[in-house]
């Protein structure tokens, strides 16, 4: 694996200006370290993926299909047919630039390819060759060139340098979304055998197993066996949930980074012991293990072939609603795709809090309802049992997920949640043109958190990571708080790099943390095993001392 | 020459040929063309031209709900939501309308934009840190001139109305009000050749959005610089009889045209630019004005969640389903206690 | 499920796009509302011959003139496009004592190209002849709608000398 230069090596090389050479003419630099590694065959085997081959990205064969190019643009082709998005996307943009340093990937990188707007003709002077008569009569001059296996290339290396964040179409004045061509494209890509194999291993096992670490029943049993055991460790109240128990009236699905590695696992800590201290009735599943989509990430039909087991899941328990995790690109999915894909879901009830009698009915056809939406009502019908006091180690900001904040709008709650889990003046928002909507992406997202393109991950979370050192140097913020999966896995690892002083934390996380359990044990430390502080023998000796 | 100058030079050359041709057109005996013809085709191809682009977008379905949501989304009922957040994130038709008349009257999402640099920071261990503001100045600048030219082609309806429309009676009143130099100077026409040549200017200086421009970039830039200027010239230095103006353009408008004598070749190259510029519309990055309209992230209610879109060609996918998985995991299932469907 | 292989695997079928227009009534909507906002003004005279104005020539003064002098100050042709210019330069000349712009007047005089001398004045020359500003100047400034600020000042002979009475 290539070595990551450092922060110091990283930023002194970085610079907005454009090559000399037109873009047309600059191939892309496949560098150790800016890409991630194509799909191994057997993944794209198990889930009857095209052209499985072992390929590799710095040889000059791509091992591409004989026909790959009547392949890709028949592709295209049917795409335009299906997706108006697409057709829109490609006409009207005036390459007015306002996209252009919105996006992290280009802040990091300074490579102008990946300013969302010549990202887009990346595509865009295909469609123009091929299925535009000014494109295929003037050729260059009109913005148009050849379909080459060096442009499949270009594609691969730029189409997995976004992360479908969506901060340029936030800002672009026709609402031109990157996202929804950066998927189009890899569907192209894929159509022809080109996918990463970080993201296809995670949808192959995922479609396979139930979840995309791969963990089979009896191993994601043990996890949340393990978690469950923490928390009684730390709390002493039993916290263990029922797994694909049937007639349980909700079923709680959450993405697997949060049962199988910190610091997603506190967050599962955090959710089991809300659970239990308002008595849900609740189960997980094994079938249904896996909240996240990394098959969106691939092909909308694979979004919806991993999507599917939630519903199915539902519908064989026989429960009354969905509870959804803290996750970006699952909430994302869910929110603009699942009812289009399945609906009417009459088999289900429109969801209703049991412990506060709300109906949600913002979820009344969806029928699947948002953990912070679901905890902050029940904080708001002062249902929990919360002490502040125990977060008082924590001075957080919050790191609002792209999915949440531009594919659904969820920005409020988080942040009541926030405010009734930590003392006064223990939360710092990040500088405004960096948060809520405007939010940098982790710069991992959308199935590129491999290892090997870990230099390209640093440079896309720089603008992330950069604010987040600015309140971390002017309020001393020491976490990173988020409702995102994807985040718990990736952050670390970015301020790690960035702003080591800084750690992230899941807001249910936080929720546990702060719950008053009747017959708890005396708590004196967090679901970290950190110490809390004015709590235990510390708060005691600080008694003394004053004394 | 590089790809800049390729582009640039292409469309200069395109705008100079087009001033040519009426030039040449106008001075030998091919006034009927440019006078009657070319203008009733460039119409033709205008209006022909832009439903049947639109057309064609919409034989296209939108198959997913996927609005860019620019805030606080509608859930619980005393989750606060000001108006910013509604109309950001309209959960109801009627702040979709809002939305939509923002973008299109007030470009709010250009509005919202940002400058993003890197800035020098000696206290960072790496030397650098970057910086965002807000940054209004192409807003401005778009904003300028597309109100500019609106007001620009209203004024012009004196020639296709009479009598003259009273709105545009007053639009000359309150365009000309400085009461500046004789005839009047119209505002507009100043703010309009101002803000083409900013946005022609930041384009070929800003070394980002000069390397993302082709032809097709410039060319509408540098026509509508020379429709402005033609104008201007025609209106306070160089005039022609518009008696005759008017009545070829009432002739045009009445489809009876007659061509009347007395204009002057440089009337002829202003109203072929124009020409030029409405029958190259439907084919150009400037069908983003209809485009605008039809942006599925833009002109949807984001109300996903209570109620369901259809996509018509939604199909069913292969799943790895329950029974596959049990069959597969049955005896570890067993084992670990964990209850199954089919204990054999 | 039916073993169709599309690129991705297998589905039942491959997703057909029907050949229609989605959101028709919208689309079809909005590209009427359009089309009526663009044509709108010319609805009022569509089809009809709008005539072109005909400044009337008819006053006594001008009766009175000898055919060879029935011309103005400057050709016709020139004076439709540039009357309002020269005036410009008449009252600059006078007022400010300006150097001239488009024509030959220098302080009241004016020479005109065949070398006869004039009045720079509009009052006193211009509507000597052309004394009926309704059927004279009105007829064209009312047709391209220009406001010209002349009359703010000058007003027709007759009404001046009735009211000077």
């Amino acid at each position: 694996m290539a070595k990551t230069p450092t922060p110091a090596e990283l930023l002194p090389g970085l610079s907005y200006k454009p090559p000399e050479k037109g873009w047309m003419d600059v191939k892309p630099d496949f560098r150790p370290g800016t890409y991630c590694n194509p799909a191994a065959p057997k993944w794209m085997e198990w889930i009857n993926y095209p052209y499985p081959a072992a390929r590799s990205i710095p040889e000059d064969n791509w091992e591409l299909p004989k026909d790959w190019k009547e392949i890709v643009l028949q592709g295209m082709e049917d795409r335009l047919q299906r997706f108006r998005s697409l057709k829109v996307f490609f006409d009207i943009c005036v390459r007015c630039g306002a996209c252009a340093d919105k996006c992290h990937f280009f802040l990091g990188t300074g490579d102008p390819k990946n300013m969302p707007v010549l990202r887009a003709e990346l595509l865009r002077s295909v469609y123009r060759r091929y299925f535009k008569t000014i494109g295929r009569v003037l050729g260059e001059i009109a913005g148009a060139r050849d379909l080459t296996e060096d442009v499949i290339k270009e594609w691969f290396f730029y189409l997995y340098q976004c992360t479908i964040c969506r901060r340029c179409s936030l800002f672009c004045p026709y609402g031109i979304d990157m996202a929804e061509m950066t998927l189009l494209g890899r569907e192209l890509l894929a159509s022809v055998g080109l996918n990463i194999d970080w993201a296809m291993a995670s949808v192959a096992q995922c479609y396979d197993k139930g979840s995309h670490i791969g963990a089979p029943p009896q191993a994601f049993k043990d996890m949340v066996d393990f978690l469950a055991e923490e928390n009684e460790r730390i709390t002493g109240i039993n916290t263990m949930p029922s797994i694909n128990r049937k007639g349980a009236e909700v079923l709680f699905v959450m993405p697997s980074g949060d049962y199988f590695a910190d610091p997603g696992t506190f967050t599962m800590m955090g959710y089991m012991l809300l659970f239990e201290h308002i008595g849900l009735d609740y189960t997980l599943s094994t079938y249904a293990a896996e909240g996240g989509n990394f098959g969106w990430f691939i092909s909308h039909e694979m979004g919806k072939r991993l999507n599917a087991k939630i519903y199915a899941e539902a519908k064989r328990l026989g429960v009354k609603w969905i509870l959804g995790g803290e996750c970006g690109h699952m909430w994302r999915v869910c929110n603009q795709y699942m009812s289009t894909w399945w609906g009417p879901v009459d088999f289900l009830e429109k969801p209703v809090s049991p412990i506060t009698g709300t109906k949600f009915e913002n979820a009344s056809v969806h029928k699947m309802v948002h953990i912070s939406e679901f905890t902050a009502d029940l904080i708001h019908h002062n249902k929990l049992n919360l002490d502040p006091q125990r977060n008082a180690h924590i001075k957080l900001t919050f790191h609002d997920s792209c999915n949440t904040a531009r594919g659904m709008g969820i920005l409020e709650e988080p942040r009541y949640i926030i405010n009734n889990v930590l003392p006064e003046g223990n939360f710092v928002e990040m500088p405004p043109n960096t948060i809520r909507e405007k939010a940098f992406c982790c710069g991992s997202s959308s199935g590129i958190n491999a290892n090997e393109n870990m230099e390209l991950r640093m440079q896309g979370g720089f603008p992330r990571a950069n604010a987040v050192r600015f309140v971390h140097e002017k309020y001393g913020v020491n976490h990173l708080g988020c409702i995102c999966a994807l985040d718990r896995a990736t952050l670390p690892t970015l301020l790690e790099y960035w702003v080591p002083q800084v750690e992230i934390t899941g807001i249910s996380e936080l929720v546990g943390n702060a719950l008053i359990f009747p017959d708890e044990l005396e708590r004196t430390t967090d679901l970290r095993d950190r110490d809390l502080v004015g709590f235990g023998e510390l708060a005691e000796e600080a008694g003394e001392e004053e004394e | 020459m590089d790809f800049f100058k390729r582009h640039f030079f292409v469309a200069l050359s395109a705008v100079l040929g087009l001033i040519i041709i009426a030039y040449v057109g106008a001075r030998g005996n091919l006034q009927l063309v440019f006078g009657v013809v070319v203008p009733y085709m460039a119409a033709l191809i205008f209006v022909e031209g832009l439903v049947y682009r639109v057309i064609q977008w919409a034989r296209s379905p939108v198959p997913f709900r996927i609005p860019t949501t620019g805030g606080q989304g509608r859930t619980l009922p005393w989750i606060k939501r000001d108006l910013g957040d509604k109309l950001d994130n309209p959960s109801d038709t009627p702040h979709l309308i809002g939305r939509m008349a923002l973008e299109v009257f007030a470009f709010r999402s250009l509005f919202r934009n940002l400058r993003t640099e890197l800035v020098k920071d000696p206290d960072n261990p790496e030397g650098a840190r970057l910086i965002h503001w807000s940054y209004k100045w192409l807003w401005l600048g778009a904003i300028a001139f597309h109100y500019a030219f609106l007001v620009v082609i209203l004024r012009h309806l004196r020639f296709f109305t009479e009598p003259t429309m009273g709105l545009v009676l007053m639009l000359d009143k309150v365009d000309g009000f400085l009461q500046f130099f004789t005839p009047a100077v119209y505002l507009s026409g100043v703010v309009l050749v101002a803000a083409v040549g900013y946005l022609l200017f930041r384009r070929i200086t800003n070394p980002a959005v000069r390397y993302i421009s082709l032809a097709a970039d410039y060319f509408p830039l540098l026509l509508i610089l020379s429709i402005g200027i033609t104008g201007i010239l025609l209106r306070y230095f160089f005039k022609t009889d518009i008696v005759a103006v008017k009545e070829l353009a009432i002739g045009l408008a009445t489809l009876h045209p007659k061509l009347p004598a007395n204009l002057s070749s440089l009337f002829f190259v202003h109203l072929f630019l124009v020409c030029a510029l409405f029958a190259y519309f439907p084919f150009s990055k400037l069908m983003h004005a209809p485009g605008v309209f039809m942006s599925p992230t833009r002109n949807m209610v984001c109300n996903n969640r209570w109620v369901m879109h259809v996509n018509p060609w939604n199909y069913p996918v292969k799943f790895h389903s329950y029974a596959e998985y049990e069959d597969k995991f049955r005896d570890a299932m067993i084992e670990a206690g964990i209850p199954v469907e089919k204990e054999q | 499920m039916a073993d169709y292989k599309n690129e991705f695997g297998f589905f039942a079928e491959r997703p057909k796009v029907e050949k229609k227009l989605f959101d028709r009534n919208k689309v079809i909507a909005g590209l009427v509302i359009f089309i009526v906002m663009i044509t709108i003004p010319l609805w009022q005279n569509l089809g009809k011959t709008v005539a072109a104005p005909a400044p009337s020539l008819d006053t006594p003064v001008i009766k009175q003139l000898a055919a060879k002098d029935k011309k103005c100050v400057m050709p016709t042709e020139w004076m439709r496009a540039n009357h309002m210019q020269m005036l410009v330069d008449w009252r600059d000349n006078v007022v400010r004592t300006k150097e001239q712009l488009v024509t030959t007047s220098r302080g009241r005089e004016f020479v005109a190209p065949d070398g006869k001398q004039y009045l720079a004045s509009l009052t006193n020359t211009c509507m000597e002849c052309h004394s009926n500003k309704v059927d004279f100047c009105d007829k064209c400034h009312n047709y391209v709608a220009a406001a010209p600020n002349c009359w703010g000042c000058h007003l027709e002979k007759g009404k001046k000398l009735a009211e000077a009475k």
